[in-house]
């Protein structure tokens, strides 16, 4: 690590952030806090609240591998990116893990460098229209008016999808979901199309949500996850398997009320007794805690928890868990095992 | 100093490096030039060693690769498939499209602001004063994105002008639209095109039109070379005018010239309108100004614009009375006193500020970003940047093209200036 | 026949009468200010029409503005009991709500005092350079306010500031030493040498070595907090500040006779005007950590003051450059007369008066920065506009527009339009001491 000590005195004044070396957990634990990229606000993912709190769904990825490093979900710095920033203050550890509602496609994998850990949200792109236009499918849309967000995969499906259907549309390109609602709303455009989470975030949010149908095609599969940069495996495996962690701990029915309990007195199942580490090392297998998993789960609580308290059926985006419940529940969850 | 009533010294120490003025500002410069040959070496050595380490390389190559995302304002034919070359020129031509456009508006709005501020109207110039205040004391951003919100907020959709109930309709005898998806206006079709491309029927059962760039050359040349006609009629004039001190009557002769030529090529080509109409979700046909490029235009002309108000009114205050009394004395018509005494005066004052502008106005069209305009910076600069990582060349592309713009800009201003100011005395 | 009494001559004086009503007053004001041709009336009648229409429009909205909401489909319940259709009213509830992030960002809201007294300071500080009547002792505070204002706003151990200025001690002191016992060339060496090597690399440990044997400080909060309005004068002060030193720098590098430095000068100087400020946010974005060795990497907020205090000198070195370039030739002289050398010249007789007559131009190369600092917002920093979009983000206050945009376009508006007004005031003193 290259730094001299001019560098030096400014990270003791806090003004020089992340270092980005080989050693991305070192430096996390150097500075006491994690560096986590969000977006600059989406409902119901991340955004920061009247105290300026952030919460959301990506906000409690970020918040449970904080509490797996240094048992302390409010260990996190959130660094707002756009969809325009994110990749570069990720490779210039500007951030040490994004958790922006980030498509997982084979070239930001290989060709940038990048390492996803996982999936927390398996997701599609949708179109929101107003009921009024009387469409039906999505291959009715030939000439409409689209409000795409930029910087993004949807586009680039967007452009496949029409292409393949022998369709014309009109792109209308926004900057963010706030802008492409208020423009969907004033009619600037026929069709809202992002993830299909977001449209139904962004639905919930009308004064008349009933007037707006989200078509029935789904045109692309946009799993959504967390990633971290290329080359330090030891941080991937940190993020991978707190999140893994957060999967299975609802799998296995561990929850955030009955976890003292369960950490306490050991059970006789011993997959949960491996995660809360009462059994087993691995913990120390990432260079963590044992009772790391515990933390992260106390965070927020497991997957299904952060899942129901931030954008499930009893918030106002009441979004069903559909793909995204348990594997044994018919949905497409399904970590690894504890092992 | 010194050195003068010192006699020259022979022979050459070391010393004399720096205590010589003679020699010390050449050890000045090259220390300069080492220090700044260093600085750079510095940074190159950097990038070079980060890009190692991200596992980058520095290549041009992915300007020649499928750029994959569509571009609704395209001055030139594009589609996905086309490069991210392409797609770069096609932001190119936005930009300067709409740097061209606001640079027009914005005069015409100052010009006329800056004459009304001075007006003796109490109502008006006080109204013109709010105007000019407003704008220059709110920043930029805010004002697109108000204007951007008014346009999509306040015009109707396209879907209210249609049906039997409609409770919109067309202006101009159903030639424009207004909506809030921009404004729909008639275009030219030709049905004897030059340009060799495909002629369609824009309506079914209308004639079938064409319309290319060869028409559109040809309709320009014929328009500049009747400019130049016209010119060369006017230079005549007041040649007769200084020989013979009466001017004759031309203007029915620039109007012919004007008008006749270019009607001949129109007719020739079988020019016909082609008016914009309902179709499906949008209007289709005629020109379609959308509403990311008239936010745009507005804000930057109205920003602008009262900028180049007060340099107007500056301009105008700066000419003093006399030199219209003066006009008065010498028997110059009222009438042409404006022409040939005040704004040749006032330009001198007024150009050199209004082209750094007009420098500005272009520089600030990169705010296209808040409106989704499909400016340089959006395409090559944003969505290529973004599909492809490449930071580094996109930056340094975008970057080059700025500073040629405005080192155009400001070449043209430098050679303004020297040229007027050899009028000076 | 002369003494035929003439009857009809009035003997005594009548007494005034009053003028015609057309002829004084508000009608006469009218006449001749409104209607004095019938052009003017035709623009006088759209001007007024034009007033109505957006009075009509905006005004009943302002005016039945529902200032206690905490959400806006609360607002908009209370709009809809009062009854009076859809969209006329203003649901300021958002400002009231939120107006402390809208100025101070997500800075701890027990801390505000700190910028509040930050500002105070810096106002202190600049006020002998604004009204020269006031006390010469008031420059100590002038000389102390950047670091106290940075240490005031981002907190920590008070250490690092003091370190920081005994750097400027050690260059004082270098100059002295060295001008009276080598020589005056070898003190500006030393002078600008020794404090760039404690800089680099005493000033840090000697910080933290103090820092350590005795904590004192106060809490340190990051720039990530920093937000708001707040944030948009952080950038602007601070980069006007730092630029001007280096402005001037540029600007005589410019005007000087040495080739290599003035094209060095020019290059940078067009380089950067000639570019959008946009596309330098973004360069502080995302290739600023090229550019640095390997590992090191600036927080954002730091990256994008020194991108914006470079684009700043830029603009202050063309100002200084006008303002050298308007002093008398004679002033230029009159120095060569007596003798003094390029710097003293500089320093005694010609920076002086080119300064002061650029503080116009500084102020509204100022004004224009403070307004670009909203371009922040497209790099992810939480400025005004940022601070708004996070706000139309949360579930509260989704789907509102246009109160927080007229919020922060007034805001703007007070502030740049009293700075404009001081600067049109001092151009007008400076006319009139020249005269």
């Amino acid at each position: 690590m290259k730094k001299t000590v001019f560098f030096g005195a400014l990270t003791a004044a806090g003004l020089a952030a992340g270092m980005a070396s080989a050693a991305t957990l070192d430096d996390v634990k150097a500075r006491g806090s994690l560096n986590c990229g969000v977006t600059t606000g989406l409902v119901g993912f991340a955004a920061p609240n009247a105290e300026g709190e952030w919460e959301g769904f990506d906000v409690g990825v970020c918040r449970a591998v904080a509490a797996a490093i240094f048992g302390d979900p409010t260990a996190v710095e959130f660094v707002p990116t756009t969809g325009q920033t994110r990749f570069t203050a990720l490779a210039s550890g500007e951030i040490d893990l994004l958790a922006r509602n980030t498509t997982w496609t084979m070239s930001r994998d290989v060709d940038l460098k990048f390492e996803f850990v996982g999936v927390n949200y398996y997701d599609g792109q949708g179109f929101l229209v107003p009921k009024a236009l009387g469409v039906t499918s999505a291959t009715e849309l030939d000439g409409a008016t689209v409000c795409i967000q930029t910087g993004t995969t949807t586009e680039l499906n967007l452009a496949d999808y029409f292409r393949v259907n022998g369709i014309t549309y009109e792109p209308v390109p926004i900057e963010t979901n706030a802008e492409g609602q208020q423009q969907y709303l004033a009619g600037a455009c026929d069709v809202y199309t992002t993830d299909a989470s977001g449209l139904a975030a962004t639905r919930a949010t009308f004064e008349n949500p009933n007037d707006h149908v989200l078509l029935p095609e789904i045109i692309s599969k946009e799993p959504l996850g967390p990633l971290v940069r290329h080359g330090d495996n030891e941080w991937g495996d940190i993020a991978r398997w707190t999140l893994n962690a957060l999967i299975t701990a609802e799998e296995l029915g561990v929850t955030s009320e009955n976890i003292e309990e369960l950490a306490a007195t050991p059970g006789n199942n011993p997959e949960v007794n491996r995660l809360l580490g009462t059994e087993g090392e691995l913990g120390a297998m990432l260079g963590l805690e044992a009772d790391w998993a515990k933390n992260a789960i106390m965070a927020g609580g497991n997957y299904g928890e952060l899942f129901d308290n931030n954008i499930g059926e009893s918030t106002s985006i009441a979004l069903a868990r559909g793909l995204n419940a348990q594997w044994t529940d018919g949905g497409l969850l399904y970590s690894p095992p504890f092992r | 100093m010194s050195t003068l009533t010192d006699p020259p010294k022979p022979g050459f120490r070391l010393s004399q490096l720096i205590y010589d003025t003679r020699y010390r500002s050449i050890t000045i410069q090259v220390i300069a030039l080492v220090l700044i040959i260093g600085a750079f070496w510095w940074l190159g050595n950097n990038t070079v060693n980060n890009l190692n380490a991200l596992g980058k390389d520095f290549d041009f190559g992915f300007l020649n690769s499928a750029a994959g995302y569509d571009i609704n304002q395209r001055l030139i034919e594009y589609d996905n498939q086309m490069s991210h070359g392409r797609a770069a020129l096609v932001g190119i031509l936005n930009t300067l499209l709409v740097a061209f456009l606001g640079c027009i508006s914005a005069l015409v709005i100052g010009v006329f602001v800056g004459v009304l501020r001075l007006s003796k109207n109490w109502v008006v110039s006080k109204l013109m004063a709010v105007y000019v205040e407003g704008f220059r004391n709110v920043p930029l951003l805010i004002w697109i994105l108000l204007i951007g919100a008014v346009m999509s907020e306040s015009m109707p959709q396209p879907r209210e002008f249609r049906g039997e109930d409609a409770t919109q309709s067309m202006y101009f005898s159903d030639n424009v639209a207004v909506t809030n998806r921009g404004i729909w206006i008639p275009r030219l079709g030709f049905s004897n095109s030059i340009s060799g491309e495909e002629a369609v029927a824009p309506i079914e059962g209308a004639t079938p039109v064409a319309s290319g760039g060869a028409d559109w050359l040809l309709i320009l040349g014929t328009l500049a070379l009747s400019l130049i006609a016209i010119r060369y009629i006017r230079n005549r004039a007041d040649k007769v005018q200084q020989s013979t001190g009466d001017r004759p009557t031309i203007w029915y002769q620039q109007l012919a010239i004007l008008v006749i030529p270019v009607g001949v090529v129109l007719i020739a080509l079988g020019a016909t309108i082609v008016s914009p109409y309902l179709k499906g979700f949008n209007f289709t046909e005629g020109t379609h100004l959308r509403n990311s490029l008239i936010a745009l235009w507005v804000a930057l002309s109205l920003y602008t614009g009262a900028f180049i108000a007060e340099i107007v009114r500056a301009g105008i205050l700066a000419v003093s009375k006399g030199q219209s009394e003066a006009a008065a004395a010498l028997g110059i018509q009222p009438s042409r006193t404006m022409k040939l005494v005040i704004l040749p005066q006032a330009l001198r004052v007024i150009i050199p500020p209004l082209i750094s502008q007009f420098l500005n106005l272009t520089k600030n069209s990169s705010l296209a970003i808040a409106v989704g305009y499909m400016d340089v910076r959006a395409t090559l600069g944003g969505i290529t940047i973004n599909q492809t990582g490449r930071e580094l060349e996109g930056m340094l592309l975008m970057g080059a093209f700025y500073l040629t713009l405005s080192l155009l800009i400001s070449g043209g201003m430098n050679y303004y200036n020297r040229s007027t100011q050899l009028a000076e005395r | 026949m002369s003494d035929t009494p003439v009857t009809y001559v009035r003997k005594e004086m009548l007494g005034q009468k009053a003028p015609p009503t057309s002829e004084v007053g508000p009608v006469r004001w009218v006449r001749e200010n409104l209607f004095s041709s019938p052009m003017n009336a035709i623009l006088t009648i759209l001007s007024l029409y034009v007033v109505y229409v957006v009075v009509s429009h905006v005004g009943p909205w302002l005016v039945n503005g529902i200032w206690d909401a905490d959400s806006l489909t609360e607002c908009r319940e209370i709009i809809a009991a009062t009854g009076d259709g859809h969209h006329s009213a203003a649901c300021f509830g958002v400002i009231s709500a939120r107006w402390h992030q809208l100025v101070f960002g997500y800075y701890p809201s027990e801390l505000y005092w700190r910028p509040v007294l930050a500002l105070v300071v810096f106002l202190v500080g600049i006020a002998p350079v604004m009204f020269p009547s006031l006390p010469r002792k008031l420059y100590i505070v002038t000389m102390a306010a950047p670091l106290l204002c940075f240490w005031l706003l981002w907190g920590g151990s008070i250490w690092l500031p003091i370190a920081i200025a005994l750097g400027f001690a050690v260059g004082v002191v270098a100059h002295k030493l060295l001008d009276t016992h080598v020589s005056s060339l070898a003190a500006i060496i030393g002078a600008i040498v020794l404090p760039l090597i404690y800089w680099l690399y005493i000033c840090g440990p000697l910080a933290g070595g103090l820092a350590s044997i005795i904590p004192l400080g106060i809490e340190f909060v990051p720039s990530r907090s920093f937000g708001g309005f707040m944030l948009s004068i952080v950038i602007g002060l601070s980069a006007i500040v730092i630029s001007l030193p280096l402005g001037i720098l540029l600007a005589l590098a410019r005007r000087s006779d040495l080739f290599i430095i003035k094209t060095c000068a020019v290059v940078f100087i067009e380089v950067i005007r000639g570019i959008p400020l946009i596309v330098w946010l973004f360069t502080a974005q995302l290739l600023l950590n090229y550019f640095l060795p390997p590992g090191s990497s600036f927080d954002l907020t730091l990256r994008v003051i020194i991108m914006v205090t470079l684009f700043a000198a830029a603009y202050i070195a063309e100002v200084i450059r006008g303002g050298l370039a308007a002093l008398p030739k004679g002033q230029y002289e009159g120095a060569d007369s007596l003798g003094l050398n390029y710097w003293q010249s500089m320093q005694l007789i010609v920076l002086p008066q080119a300064l002061k007559i650029s503080i116009p131009g500084i102020v509204n190369t100022f004004i224009g920065l403070f307004k670009d600092t909203t371009l922040v917002v497209f790099i992810g920093l939480f400025d005004p506009l940022g601070i708004a979009s996070a706000i139309r983000a949360t579930t509260e206050w989704n789907g509102i527009y246009w109160e927080l945009f007229l919020f922060i376009g007034i805001m703007f508006f007070i502030s740049c339009f009293s700075m404009g007004r001081y600067s049109l005031y001092l151009e007008k003193k400076l006319q009139r001491e020249h005269r």
